[in-house]
């Protein structure tokens, strides 16, 4: 059974002018089908505006779709019911990392959920210390996360949707407001929870470069689905991808406009180690 | 400028008074306040005095520490001893024209003066050692009994906890607006007092605008992680051991001796 299941998703809001009239509505997300298994590395890809994010709020039922349905681990989000094991079971993580830490201590804030979920007091320590470790924040744990860098913050964040035990964390734009290292650092996080846990990760991003570790990537503009496949695959459609507004690594950039003119260099090259391997196949003719 | 205001004066030390558990240091605090207005003699005081001597030297915050607090009242106590001094009826000991001090001014200021520090001193004690997390906690163990008519106690003490958490947070923030105006052109040091309430205008629209927008964030995230209210278990739960117990002892014992002091020993006044 697939853990997460979206079958034609559409969410809609009403928009206001300035003075709070009604003008129309805004399909945010607009008829999106996925399907999440178990351990599945996912990426959403979308640029400013594309309706990614909303639509990974619906994946942990802060928002439940207008039409169509979510199904998580087989229930679905949009009866009341459901919504705190559809929360304990896809952890989320935002993109700001100052406006979701709860505690005054990286500790404290990684006990906050299991706290939520009435665990026992014992085993919110071997919790908190297990996700700590997880990401590599153990030796932070007695901090204040105000002293903490924004990397560290975000692996803070994590920890502490781990503590809940989820089976899946969205990632909802985590590097957005991080420099280079602390991006690196998240994205590192994130791949390790899921080779080792086998928890399913879905990234959402605008940075094509986190995707490659993705075993399926989406592309979403104007709230609908309009690419899939594996990051290879999608890579290869360069001139698509920037109509969509997405920037392509350089290195595939490179690699596509070398095979534009002429080259004998293969579709789709993600890494600056394969784009050495096909020059060299190249010089050697 | 503005990070070297430091709210909660916590003293991190290793002492008996530290580790106490923070209900007994609000209840002792309460009970010290209490001896203050009980004490109406020398003796009443010197217990006071006494109590708040073992208190000091049990808490092992520099003495230095404890009295920067004072800094803050030195204008409200000189005004109150001015007052009691020259405006008390009673028995005269000096006049000249219009102005008499009595016995009983001096008497009064005097009370008043060593009431308002002993009280100053005595709750610095609690907040240098007692975390502001520690402090929500134990308000809300206390105030639990009002759970009963619907107050909203829990909520209470986490909506404490998150201004506590977020108070430097919006401090940077305030730090950096403040640059983003003035290098558009905003004074913030002007002489004049209406120049100054104008220019925070500009200061506090952005950061009203942008901690209603962290609030919106906090409250997803919160809900994110099954946050629903009261309902929760608690990775530190507040625990009493023997010297807690042994604590509240000791202060009723003080509260007790100090109302007998009271009953017994005539008053100065």
């Amino acid at each position: 059974m697939e853990l997460i299941k979206t079958k034609d998703c559409v969410y809609e809001y009403v928009k206001h002018d300035a003075d709070g009239n009604e003008c129309g509505k805004v399909r945010a997300v607009d008829g999106v089908s996925l399907d999440v298994e178990q351990g599945d590395f996912i990426a959403i890809l979308g640029a400013n505006g594309s309706g990614k994010s909303t639509f990974a709020k619906h994946l942990n039922a802060i928002l439940v779709p207008n039409e169509g349905s979510v199904y998580v681990d087989g229930k679905l989000t949009s009866d009341p019911d459901n919504v705190w094991d559809v929360r304990q079971c896809t952890g989320m993580v935002f993109q700001n990392p100052d406006n979701q830490i709860i505690g005054q201590l990286v500790e404290e804030d990684v006990g906050f959920g299991p706290e939520n979920l009435c665990v026992p007091t014992n085993e919110i320590w071997q919790r908190v210390e297990e996700s700590l470790k997880a990401v590599g924040m153990y030796a932070y744990r007695k901090k204040s996360p105000a002293k903490l860098s924004g990397g560290q913050k975000q692996r803070v964040s994590i920890a502490g949707v781990l503590a809940m035990h989820p089976k899946c964390i969205v990632l909802d734009e985590p590097t957005a407001m991080l420099d280079p290292k602390g991006r690196k650092e998240v994205i590192r996080a994130a791949r390790a929870l899921n080779d080792v846990e086998n928890i399913s990760i879905i990234l959402i991003t605008h940075y094509m470069e986190e995707v490659i570790y993705a075993n399926k990537v989406f592309i979403i503009d104007n709230g609908k689905v309009v690419m899939q496949g594996t990051p290879k695959e999608i890579f290869a459609r360069v001139d698509e991808l920037k109509q969509v507004g997405l920037e392509v690594p350089q290195v595939t950039l490179l690699a596509h406009e070398l095979k534009s003119r002429g080259l004998n260099i293969a579709d789709a090259v993600l890494t600056e180690a394969e784009l050495i391997e096909e020059l060299k196949k190249c010089s050697n003719l | 400028m503005l990070r070297d205001i430091t709210l909660g004066q916590y003293y991190p030390a290793d002492s008996l008074l530290h580790k106490l558990d923070p209900r007994v240091k609000i209840v002792g605090t309460i009970i010290y306040i209490a001896i203050l207005f009980v004490a109406d003699n020398v003796w009443g005081y010197l217990l006071a005095a006494m109590a708040l001597g073992v208190m000091i030297v049990m808490s092992k915050v520099p003495v230095r520490f404890i009295f920067k607090g004072m800094r803050a009242i030195i204008f409200l106590l000189m005004i109150t001893v001015v007052f009691n001094v020259f405006l008390t009826p009673g028995r005269v000991l000096f006049q000249w024209k219009a102005i008499k001090i009595t016995y009983e001014g001096l008497l009064i200021a005097g009370t008043m003066a060593i009431r308002l520090i002993f009280l100053i001193v005595g709750t610095s004690i609690m907040t240098l050692t007692t975390t502001p997390n520690q402090l929500t906690d134990a308000l809300e163990a206390l105030m639990s009994p009002f759970k009963k008519i619907k107050l909203p106690v829990h909520e209470v003490a986490m909506m404490m906890s998150i201004a506590l958490r977020f108070i430097p947070i919006l401090m940077e923030e305030t730090d950096k607006i403040m640059k983003a105006q003035m290098a558009r052109g905003a004074g913030f040091d002007s002489k004049r007092l209406t120049d100054r309430a104008k220019s925070l205008i500009p200061l506090l629209v952005p950061l009203f605008v942008s901690a209603f927008r962290r609030a919106n964030d906090l409250a997803m995230a919160m809900e994110a992680r099954c946050y629903r209210g009261g309902e929760r278990t608690r990775m530190k739960p507040l625990q009493y051991c023997s010297r807690d117990y042994m604590s509240y002892a000791v202060l009723w014992i003080v509260l007790i001796g100090a109302i007998v002091i009271r009953v017994l020993l005539p008053a100065m006044v």
